[in-house]
């Protein structure tokens, strides 16, 4: 198993910490993984990306040129990783905010109304998480309760309340995926 | 007989290399009979600078640094947070501290640095041979203002003391000179007072000591001194610029 | 085996808290600051102190005092922080001062860019700052390596008296790996009679004096004697390299640091259209592992080497030194911060081997 995803969006759209609870997640199942961020001025307010990698094997480029997974956030992210992935991959696209579709046909993909559910959860910050759970939903490469564990790890105790409204955005993302 | 001088222990056996009628010799005695006086000279490391006063390290008979041009007080900064409960001088002269090592100085005073700094300045580079330094009087002559120091064309003349003075950080600081004895025992109470304000903990101190450069003013010593009188003190004017 | 993800600036700073660091004097440049805030927080926690100095030059004059009374201290920064270091690392060396100093490398020259680089090889191995001198310069390709090599650096410069610079790219610095962080209490320190601790004249221990100045020539020629013999005994005794699949290779890639991790996916990729590639990276670049360079590509069944990096090509002649003309050495690689990627890397020896 090696998984070569690229999380993409607008800087504030949490694409960074869904690269890191996946990386972190993937560690504590005994997983190989690795996390590069963009960083830099293009942080501000622009686009922001993560690559993570989760292998059986040992990591050798953690740099992703061809994503077996490319999560997209926004329109620009789309635009720009597109056609990198590699045939067979697939493309996560955030409908709420992205209006076209994938033009190719090579690979799989999934639309889904991130910021949309993340309303009927009263909680806009969510959207993250419903596309994390859409990732899993497919992937399958690590178990949700894990991710929810390596977030609490992040949050720390104090913010343990919002574990199930987490819970339920990953859910309700993995449930996009038939 | 009754001994009624002698050389400070805290000074080496070693010849001054110092040319005749240089400050730098009485200054160095004073600040070794001040380590000795206050009984520190056990837990005392001193910076020395680039410029004449390079080889203070054969001099002063306690731990010594010898730090790149500028840099003692970063230098001196280093070994006192290693050693808070120690003693740490710097001793630089006006081409080092007040030109090519003025972040330096102004930070460890910005910083409260816990050390004591003897400034020597006689407004001019001496080891490397007579340049202008930022110190050097409107007028006067060296080999890089041959026809004397102009204020159009590189500023006039920069007043160190009053400048430290300004920061929060600095504890004590004052300026004395060398050209008459009442001066002198002035320049030792306020290295010793400089000594004391960091044994206190107060803060940065300083003592920008007036000293004469026969050599390099193409003067006699005896022409130096009165030359530093004439034209040195009106323009930086001698006191304590600040005790806390 | 406790792991946790941490970013390679995190984990570059606990390691060298664990390796019995207590000192850092630093100056915030992008991208190694989450090195500087660590250390400003952690330090204090386990009684050291964390200084931001004025400016790079001040940094590495406070770790030269720091360093000239005992302590072991540390500085981090990024090229141009490091360009301005460069008076006090010649100064560290001829004062014979031990200190580790991080380079995360970034793009050059000038103010250059803030993303992963490796143009600071010329600098860090051929000197950077004036004078005949050396420091150490150890390259790690991934987090856990560099958490595993500080204790090495601060070891190796208390040894030999020297500075050791980490070279990394800003890569490392930034990317997040599962970290098994040793729990060290007491690292063993080196006895340091000749630091500036105190002097009681008649007592044991001899008057400090750290200098950096030789005036009579002389005696310049006796620190300069006692230095060259001590880097020749280090590159006798302190090389590390690590040589991947080369046995019986058609090709040879030579690569450090992230790169290298680049060059490995590149074997691999190379492996599965049949063609034996093996892969030399040296994790010393100062002393560089002439040796196993040399034999790795001396082989008969080499047909070239490759050596990649993102630079226009500095490691590139120290490779060509070492293999000293008895094979052909190609290189592969921009300045700037354009990281190959593996698939280019393969098709170029698949290239080489068509033509």
């Amino acid at each position: 198993m090696v998984e070569r995803n690229i999380f993409a969006g607008f800087g504030g759209q949490g694409v960074l910490l869904m690269g890191q609870l996946l990386a972190a997640a993937g560690m504590m199942e005994g997983k190989n993984t690795s996390w590069i961020p963009s960083y830099g001025p293009e942080m501000r307010g622009g686009t922001a990306n993560c690559s993570v990698m989760l292998s059986d094997q040992e990591i050798d480029s953690p740099l992703v040129t061809r994503p077996t997974s490319l999560v997209v956030m926004n329109r620009p992210s789309l635009e720009k990783f597109e056609s990198k992935v590699v045939p067979g991959g697939s493309i996560f696209v955030n409908s709420s905010m992205i209006d076209i579709k994938v033009s190719r046909d090579d690979v799989n993909a999934y639309y889904v109304p991130c910021n949309e559910i993340a309303a009927e959860l009263g909680n806009d910050k969510v959207s993250n998480m419903i596309m994390l759970g859409a990732y899993l939903g497919k992937s399958k490469c690590v178990e949700v309760e894990t991710v929810l564990e390596a977030l609490l790890e992040k949050l720390g105790q104090k913010k343990a309340k919002l574990i199930p409204l987490n819970r339920e955005a990953l859910l309700r993302g993995a449930a996009c995926i038939k | 007989m009754a001994t009624i001088f002698k050389r400070t222990s805290v000074l080496t056996d070693v010849p001054f290399h110092y040319c005749p009628g240089c400050g730098h010799g009485i200054v160095h005695r004073m600040v070794a009979e001040v380590i000795d006086e206050l009984g520190i000279r056990e837990k005392t490391a001193g910076v020395a600078p680039v410029g004449c006063a390079v080889f203070a390290y054969n001099y002063f008979d306690v731990d010594m640094y010898e730090a790149a041009h500028g840099r003692a007080p970063a230098v001196a900064t280093g070994y006192k947070r290693v050693h808070p409960e120690n003693v740490c001088f710097t001793y630089q002269g006006d081409g080092d501290l007040a030109s090519i090592g003025t972040a330096e100085i102004v930070h460890a005073a910005h910083r409260g640095e816990k050390i004591t700094t003897i400034f020597i300045n006689n407004a001019i580079y001496g080891m490397t041979g007579g340049q202008m330094a930022p110190t050097t009087l409107v007028g006067q002559k060296t080999t890089t203002s041959p026809l004397g120091r102009d204020k159009n064309h590189c500023g006039e003349p920069i007043r160190i003391a009053e400048m430290l003075a300004t920061i929060n950080g600095s504890a004590f600081i004052a300026r004395t000179a060398l050209n008459n004895t009442a001066n002198l025992v002035k320049t030792k109470a306020a290295i010793k007072k400089a000594f004391e304000a960091q044994l206190a903990g107060k803060g940065f101190s300083l003592v920008e000591i007036l000293s004469p450069c026969p050599t390099n003013w193409g003067k006699s010593p005896a022409e130096a001194m009165d030359w530093l009188a004439d034209n040195m003190i009106p323009y930086y004017p001698l006191g304590i610029m600040k005790e806390v | 085996m406790a792991l946790k993800l941490m970013k390679g600036c995190e984990a570059i700073a606990e390691a060298a808290i664990q390796a019995g660091c207590r000192y850092f004097f630093g100056y915030p440049i992008t991208p190694q600051n989450d090195i500087p805030e660590y250390m400003s927080l952690r330090l204090p926690q386990v009684g050291g102190c964390f200084l931001q100095a004025e400016s790079e030059l001040a940094a590495i004059n406070m770790v030269y005092g720091a360093a000239g009374a005992g302590a072991r201290v540390m500085t981090s920064s990024s090229s141009p922080g490091i360009s301005l270091k460069q008076e006090g690392i010649s100064t560290c060396c001829a004062a014979e001062l031990p200190c580790v100093i991080v380079n995360m490398m970034r793009g050059g020259p000038g103010l250059g860019n803030i993303q992963a680089s490796q143009g600071d090889y010329f600098q860090a191995t051929k000197g950077g700052g004036h004078g005949d001198y050396h420091t150490i310069v150890i390259a790690p390709s991934s987090i856990q390596e560099t958490v595993n090599m500080m204790g090495k650096a601060f070891d190796l410069a208390e040894e030999y008296r020297i500075p050791v610079m980490i070279l990394a790219d800003g890569l490392i610095g930034q990317m997040m790996e599962p970290v098994d962080m040793p729990n060290n209490p007491n690292p063993t320190m080196h006895d340091k009679p000749w630091a500036a601790t105190g002097y009681k004249p008649g007592g044991a221990k001899q008057r400090a004096i750290i200098n950096s100045l030789y005036i009579e020539t002389e005696d310049l020629d006796t620190l300069e004697e006692r230095l060259q013999n001590r880097y020749a005994v280090i590159r006798g005794k302190e090389v590390m390299v690590e040589t991947y699949n080369t046995e019986g290779a058609e090709y040879i890639l030579c690569a450090y640091g992230t790169v290298a991790r680049v060059c490995k996916a590149a074997v691999r990729l190379c492996a599965e259209q049949g063609v034996k590639v093996g892969l030399v990276r040296p994790i010393t670049l100062w002393p560089f592992p002439t040796k196993e360079v040399h034999d790795a590509i001396a082989q008969d069944s080499v047909k070239a080497a490759l050596t990649v990096e993102v630079s226009a090509g500095q490691m590139y002649e120290d490779v060509r030194l070492a293999v000293n003309g008895c094979k052909e050495v190609a290189f592969m690689g921009k300045a700037g911060s354009m990281i190959p990627a593996a698939e280019d890397i393969a098709e170029r020896i698949l290239k080489m081997r068509r033509a």
